[in-house]
């Protein structure tokens, strides 16, 4: 009779850690070799990836589709300048603040939300996006509706200012891809994914659903904070109508639907596809959107998967994530 | 004197609000879509009304462009919804994100960010002088009346006719309502083109009120939202009195401060949500 074991991952994985941490040590001495603007660049891919991954993780795996998680982008990237200006703290551990602060709104609101489901909480969460708006709008300490201005870098050469944005948007998107990936593997992640998979089976079988939303909710808040504390830096500057605009979301759809829903290697994908599409069609304004919508659409009726399950066919998972049964074919003679 | 106006003035806007908020209701509750694009088609129905009147005039464009939006919601739904509806619980919600972004920036590419009105000449100015300082104009009134007709209408559609016992059927029991005869997919695009024909008659009733611009239809569908959520999930009359009371915090609201307005009925809805989940009328167990 055959034996069958269940694994973690194939050989390709064992190879991850060091090819991981090459790219990331690479990625760490690029500001010595490459020009201004193409830092800035990838701070900007960094910052898509990160909502991608975090979109991704709150809908993809958690069932969760909101279209409002630009309020967290939004209190992140005002309680960056509100830390780093008006407390005059550091700015990198303002940073860290930022993304900490998040979870202090996202708890009292999620059990506004969560009193919603499926189609009106994608709503009642834009609708809190938009509250959240029109409340610091009304604060003149952060510029009211014309927005605020970060001035904790003025004292910073342009050259150093953004090679620190970059190496804060590294480190940044290191610790977002390690902690998913890392929670993806633990017991929280197996939930989650019994959940993505179904719901109510998930329940059945001991899953708390409930809870485990809320924690996922919780977790992608300091993702999104970050993010926006990120966009606040390589901007210099937050305006309410930008940074609380529902474009976020669309985006982040998109690249997550692009890429691939309720995978890890999807939305990083999506985010790199993403970024180049919209480098080549910026320039032709309402078109690219309509281009981006259309595309969305076809690829939600006809490839469901994304890009990511058209190449991995479910055979390959670079991150290890999923358990997979494999016969044991040279035990089957004892 | 001044608060009863605001009162009175915020219960006329409410029937506009239902009228946004009955399409998007009768869709979710036949086939638990919530239609994101719902106040861009009103935005949609708006401006092909404007397109319209520039060659012939007003009621033309309004008696083409209603039933063009029903027969566009008829024919995305058995297209391309009818599709996703069997992708799970994500793919309707992601597709009708993707309409709202393509309609606004189709908008935005034949009619351009400026802001535009429908020209209803005299008739936007009109009102009747109720008390010494109390005037209601013709037009809210109007659209007032046409929420509670719309509401009724439905009402008796859903309840009396043919076709509206096939959707109910469909709503409750897709399966058994197949074994009967009913061809859901069909009765999916019957429940859209209503949908999206009561949505343009709010976004027409909408444009003749007030400006618009292409980016007005998320702030249409908020709006229709809170009516529902505040009105009580699945209820037509709930959905209609959601949409009051919506009207009158906001305009409470903007009597203490005009820029309070949106603000405080985003409020009321948040209290509901808090204080009364199940919405002011939510739907009676059936029998």
């Amino acid at each position: 009779m055959a034996t069958y074991s269940v694994s973690r991952g194939t050989r390709l994985n064992k190879f991850l850690p060091v090819i991981f941490s090459a790219v990331v040590a690479l990625l760490a001495f690029l500001p010595k070799f490459l020009q201004i603007p193409y830092q800035v660049k990838f701070v900007q891919a960094f910052i898509l990836i990160i909502l991608a991954t975090m979109w991704n993780l709150l809908a993809g795996f958690g069932g969760l589709v909101s279209i409002g998680q630009q309020a967290f982008i939004g209190i992140g990237a005002y309680a960056l300048v509100y830390f780093a200006d008006i407390q005059g703290i550091n700015p990198f551990l303002s940073l860290i603040l930022a993304g900490l602060v998040c979870v202090v709104f996202a708890l009292p609101l999620s059990f506004l939300v969560f009193r919603l489901s499926g189609g009106y909480f994608a709503i009642g969460t834009w609708v809190i996006a938009e509250i959240i708006k029109l409340f610091t709008v009304q604060i003149s300490q952060l510029g009211g509706g014309s927005g605020i201005s970060l001035g904790a870098f003025s004292g910073m050469g342009r050259e150093m200012r953004i090679a620190a944005v970059y190496w804060s948007a590294l480190v940044t998107i290191f610790l977002v891809l390690l902690s998913t990936i890392l929670l993806m593997r633990s017991k929280v992640g197996l939930a989650l994914t019994a959940i993505r998979d179904d719901q109510t089976a998930a329940g059945v079988l001991g899953v708390n659903v409930q809870q485990t939303r809320r924690l996922i909710f919780l977790l992608v808040s300091i993702g999104f904070g970050l993010a926006g504390g990120l966009i606040a830096m390589s901007n210099l500057r937050v305006q309410p109508d930008d940074i609380f605009s529902v474009n976020y979301s669309a985006i982040m759809i998109f690249m997550v639907v692009i890429g691939g829903l309720g995978s890890i290697e999807g939305p990083i994908i999506g985010a790199v596809a993403y970024y180049f599409l919209q480098d080549k069609l910026k320039d032709h304004g309402t078109l690219y959107l309509i281009i981006l919508g259309v595309l969305g659409i076809l690829i939600v009726t006809i490839a469901p998967r994304g890009l990511w399950g058209f190449i991995s066919r479910e055979k390959i998972s670079l991150f290890a994530t999923k358990y997979r049964i494999s016969e044991n074919k040279q035990k089957e003679g004892a | 004197m001044v608060w009863t106006n605001a009162i009175i003035q915020g219960l006329l806007t409410g029937g506009l609000y239902a009228l946004l908020a009955s399409g998007l209701s009768l869709i979710f509750g036949v086939m638990r879509i919530v239609n994101l694009s719902h106040g861009d088609f009103s935005i949609l129905a708006a401006y092909g009304v404007v397109a319209l009147a520039i060659h012939s005039n007003m009621w033309v464009g309004i008696l083409v462009s209603l039933p063009v939006m029903a027969i566009l919601g008829y024919l995305l739904q058995r297209t391309i919804l009818n599709r996703s509806l069997s992708q799970g619980a994500l793919a309707p919600l992601l597709v009708t994100f993707a309409f709202s972004i393509i309609i606004q920036n189709l908008l935005l590419q034949f009619f351009s960010a400026d802001n535009k009105s429908i020209q209803t000449g005299r008739f936007a100015s009109m009102s009747i002088h109720l008390l010494k300082n109390l005037q209601i104009g013709i037009l809210p009134l109007v659209t007032f009346l046409m929420g509670i007709f719309v509401t009724l209408t439905l009402h008796v559609f859903l309840n009396y006719s043919r076709v509206g016992r096939a959707l109910r059927a469909s709503s409750d029991d897709p399966g058994a309502a197949d074994l009967v005869g009913i061809n859901n997919r069909h009765i999916y695009g019957i429940a859209t083109a209503i949908g999206l024909f009561s949505a343009g008659i709010g976004g027409v009733l909408f444009g003749m009120r007030t400006q618009f611009a292409p980016s007005f239809g998320p702030i249409a569908l908020i709006f229709a939202f809170e009516a529902v959520i505040i009105g009580g999930l699945g209820s037509l009359w709930g959905t209609l009195i959601g949409g009051i009371v919506l009207g009158i915090g906001q305009s409470i609201g903007a009597q203490i401060r005009p820029s309070y307005g949106v603000l405080a009925g985003h409020l009321v809805f948040i209290a509901i949500l808090i204080f009364r989940p199940q919405g002011l009328m939510p739907k009676q167990k059936e029998r």
